[in-house]
């Protein structure tokens, strides 16, 4: 009975703790939104009242595990001719601490932290888009200055991280290439979807987390209070790459946000004129080796050799080294354009993930590399005349 | 004994020896010996399975296993621990208990009871079978989207799936047919001067139990037809494109899964009150009260699924009704802790095996009740949700309650059914390696929750380092512990110290005025109860 006792303080030691700690370590990380403040203040007062009342029922049951033992020659009381009255009293107790803890204790915060969750338009300053995709999330900017800002953003962990070949950095698995960026102090009306299965939008020190749905737009929304770097993970299983979608955030200052936005409106006007230029073949390969082994590697792997049957190879596929215009210009049906498009059952539609010039690259790598060589190349005016 | 003889005679005359006794029979307690021993093999696959997993999360990095491999042990573990399991482990019991503990000679519908057992064999085989083969490079595995199907991931999904669908299929068709022939049973079958109200709480919790199921696996057979029909047929159900919506699975889907839990602890929660007013040796408080308790969780069941995706996004109106309801699920079980925990109180209580069981169980159990109620906070969801702390919240509740539930009854049964003593200082060796590597392996896990660790990643970030490890070496230490218990078993079964007939000198009801063990009859000449 000793260890039963230890056991039960030291269950009880550590769930005191976890309110206790000021460094969360033990807790949520540390909230940097309203709504994650509030969760954090939900879960704390809930912890105190189930470790309230956890630990007085134990205290009652170690009591009489000690007391009312046969061992110490303790006589069984038998209850008195079960009184239905007494009993109803008896057990209507319990049942009543219950009804004032759920339904007003708990009920009423309850209440107000759910339409704050909810009310994801009232003084909102600006609309994201958020689409998960297999497995990578792309950031759009729907509204102001930054309207029409669009990127992917890809987990930068290597392979050989992952299995141990190399030096875990103190971010593995948690650092991606683009980051979202985001002004402090504004509220952020989010907008989500996602391609192809269900995924899940969870920054612990948001305290927000919604499920992306394809063919449907859910929101909520997120204010960030301080600056700084957050860090978060894909939350609904969506495949075998669900460990590796994370999340990045950086909240920066307005001014900071604003010469951000200016930065990244020139970088991509200055794409989109790469898409009206003429590439040579070693331009498209290089590029298209780099778009390759950060999108379609995960796949289709690094040599181009696949996993099947799920993930077909593409070194000598009949797509891969088939045509892909037909006599009239136009790209044909079920050609490598056409895939790499539109996509197809498990293969993602790439339209809205890759620019003119990174799809012609990747094409142009995907023929003459990976041990294929078909020795045509598609130029990304090809491409962009191929969306119309 | 006169009823012994009798029953023995019979034996030899009507029934097949060897393996033909065993696929044929239609007696309760031979079927309830074979769902018993099929969900102890089923525990031990499942419980492999999940120590493959623990294995690759010991520390960050790929190990052993590619993340498609690791998707699918997650699924097929979850499957098998629930419907191969802890189902047939109740269904056992069920079979061999009702019977003798309402005065009834058999089940009231034996030939149903013997497809509904050889059932199952079929389905484990159908819902690991991919699995299997892709091990020796057959086909790409089982399917990968943990056990709640979600579309459009299953619709994704390999053969794998399929198979796990036309299983899901078969393991409900049995379910059902227990239920319907315990339902039977119970409304037929007792013994003269048995009313409802004085019937043993282990029928009570098993008649609400099969009424569950008849309601809810419907729905499930139903839900992953349409998924079926969407992945080979074209329709869509759940998907977008076509007019359909992937959330509506989830209603379907946890219409029946929300019941499906008090569906395994529904029985536990019958046997455990009368294992403490047997120890206790006094009788168990709030009969009444626990019955309608049970009544009420039973119903309350059936109308709060949607807590199980909240993050789903939901009208606020849905949310605050699908919280407040969830809530009220603590009220009914506020009660039935008070009673289990009056019913020792002032009592003369031992501690032998099933004893500690069941108090570790009420401790163990009340932890999960405690942080279910603290996730019915949509608020506060939005960040347990498919974390860690959910996983160790439903291993609270499945594996402290549910499987060491099962526990408690079958060392308290055992010398029942067998007629030996099992080894008492194994058993007692057994409970204190499994509750505490039990709670080494989980409370880790609920830190990793709120930490920010979301379930199922076949990797983390280091950050989450120190506590996985901790929680996989407990959990090899609670894996190897169960190789105790089925010793004990095996011991027990082959011979040892003969048991009474009261096994208990506190034990209280039918079925401890049998031999034990029970002639193969139970009961020729009908008991009366006053």
């Amino acid at each position: 009975m000793q260890v039963l006792k230890k056991v039960g303080l030291g269950f009880g030691m550590l769930l005191i703790s976890l309110s206790a700690y000021a460094d969360y370590s033990w807790n949520f990380p540390e909230p940097v939104t309203p709504m994650a403040l509030d969760t954090l203040h939900v879960h704390n007062k809930f912890m105190l009242i189930s470790m309230a009342i956890f630990l007085s029922v134990l205290a009652i049951m170690i009591y009489s595990i000690f007391s009312h033992r046969k061992s110490k020659g303790y006589k069984p009381v038998a209850d008195k001719a079960p009184s239905t009255a007494v009993e109803i009293f008896w057990t209507l107790i319990p049942f009543a601490i219950l009804l004032l803890i759920d339904f007003v204790i708990m009920g009423i915060p309850a209440y107000h932290s759910v339409i704050m969750m909810e009310d994801t338009r009232d003084k909102a300053n600006m609309v994201i888009k958020i689409t998960g995709s297999q497995w990578r999330w792309q950031y759009e900017y729907m509204d102001g200055d930054a309207q029409g800002i669009k990127f992917v953003s890809n987990l930068t962990t290597t392979n050989d991280q992952m299995h141990n070949a190399a030096d875990k950095d103190e971010n593995y698995l948690l650092e991606v290439d683009n980051h979202l960026v985001l002004p402090v102090g504004q509220k952020v009306r989010v907008l989500m979807t996602s391609a192809d299965v269900l995924h899940n939008w969870w920054v612990p020190q948001f305290g927000s987390s919604r499920v992306a749905v394809p063919g449907f737009i859910r929101e909520t929304w997120v204010q960030v209070e301080k600056a700084g770097t957050y860090r978060g993970q894909c939350k609904e299983l969506c495949g075998k790459g669900h460990g590796y979608m994370p999340i990045v955030v950086d909240a920066v200052p307005m001014e900071e946000y604003k010469t951000w936005v200016a930065a990244k409106k020139e970088e991509l006007a200055k794409a989109a004129a790469g898409a009206d230029k003429e590439w040579t073949k070693e331009e498209l390969m290089a590029e298209g080796k780099a778009v390759y082994e950060k999108n379609c590697a995960v796949c289709h792997q690094v040599t181009g050799a696949g996993l099947p049957p799920a993930f077909p190879p593409l070194t000598g596929s009949k797509i891969a080294n088939g045509p892909i215009f037909g006599a009239d210009g136009k790209y044909l049906p079920d050609s490598h354009l056409d895939r790499v498009l539109n996509g197809i059952r498990v293969m993602p539609s790439w339209k809205a993930v890759l620019n003119d010039t990174e799809i012609a690259a990747v094409i142009t790598y995907e023929r003459n590399g990976l041990g294929n060589s078909v020795g045509d190349i598609v130029q990304p005016s090809q491409v962009k005349a191929a969306r119309q | 004994m006169s009823t012994t003889t009798v029953a023995h005679h019979e034996e030899h005359h009507d029934h097949p020896t060897g393996i033909m006794r065993w696929l044929t029979t239609t007696n309760h307690k031979d079927i309830g010996t074979m769902y018993l021993t099929f969900s102890l093999i089923m525990f031990l696959v499942g419980g492999s399975m999940i120590l493959g997993i623990r294995a690759e999360l010991f520390k960050p990095g790929l190990q052993l296993m590619n993340p498609d491999f690791f998707n699918q042990l997650i699924g097929i573990h979850a499957l098998i621990m629930i419907f191969a399991a802890l189902m047939p482990a109740a269904t056992g019991f069920a079979n061999w208990m009702i019977p003798l503990q309402i005065g009834a000679p058999d089940m009231a519908l034996p030939r149903l009871n013997n497809w509904g057992f050889w059932l199952l064999p079929p389905a484990a085989i159908l819902l690991t079978l991919p699995f299997t083969l892709a091990l020796f490079g057959i086909g790409d595995g089982a399917l990968a989207t943990g056990w709640t199907f979600y579309p459009p991931l299953s619709i994704q999904g390999g053969i794998g799936v399929d198979f796990a669908i036309f299983s899901v299929h078969l393991l409900g068709i049995s379910s059902v047919m227990g239920s319907i022939n315990i339902i039977v049973t119970l409304f037929n079958m007792r013994a003269p001067g048995m009313t409802l109200m004085k019937m043993p709480m282990f029928a009570w919790g098993w008649l609400i139990t099969a009424f569950l199921l008849v309601a809810t696996i419907p729905v499930l057979a139903g839900a992953v037809t349409m998924l079926l029909t969407d992945r080979h047929f074209g329709t869509h159900f759940f998907d977008a494109a076509g007019g359909g919506d992937p959330i509506m699975f989830q209603h379907l889907f946890w219409f029946f899964g929300h019941p499906e839990v008090y569906i395994l602890l529904l029985p536990v929660w019958g046997f455990i009150p009368q294992i403490l007013q047997t120890f206790s040796r006094k009788p168990m408080y709030g009969y009444k009260a626990q019955v309608y308790s049970l009544w009420a969780i039973g119903a309350l069941s059936v109308v709060v699924w949607a807590h199980h995706f909240f993050t789903a996004g939901m009208p606020v109106p849905a949310l605050l009704y699908f919280m407040y309801s969830t809530m009220a699920i603590s009220l009914p079980l506020a009660v039935l802790f008070f009673c289990w925990i009056k019913t020792m109180w002032r009592g003369s209580m031992s501690f032998e095996t099933p004893m500690l069981f069941a108090v570790g169980w009420i401790i163990l159990f009340g932890i999960g009740g405690l942080t279910g109620l603290v996730l019915a906070d949509v608020a506060a969801d939005a960040q347990y949700h498919n974390s860690y702390f959910v996983v160790a919240h439903f291993h609270y509740t499945l594996f402290a309650g549910g499987i060491m539930g099962i526990m408690a009854g079958v060392y308290y049964w055992l010398p029942k059914m067998t007629g030996h003593m099992y080894n008492e200082k194994l058993g007692k060796l057994h409970f204190w390696l499994t509750a505490i590597s039990f709670n080494l392996t989980f409370i880790p896990q609920f830190f990793l929750g709120l930490a920010g660790m979301p379930r199922r990643i076949p990797d983390y970030a280091l950050q989450f380092a120190e506590f996985n490890m901790i929680s996989s070496i407990a959990a090899f230490v609670l894996g190897f512990s169960q190789l105790l218990f089925v010793y004990n078993v095996i011991k027990c079964i082959k011979g040892g110290q003969k048991a009474t007939d009261k096994v208990w000198d506190g034990a209280v009801g039918l079925e401890w005025t049998l031999p034990s063990p029970p002639p193969y009859h139970s009961f020729t000449d009908q008991p009366v109860v006053k």
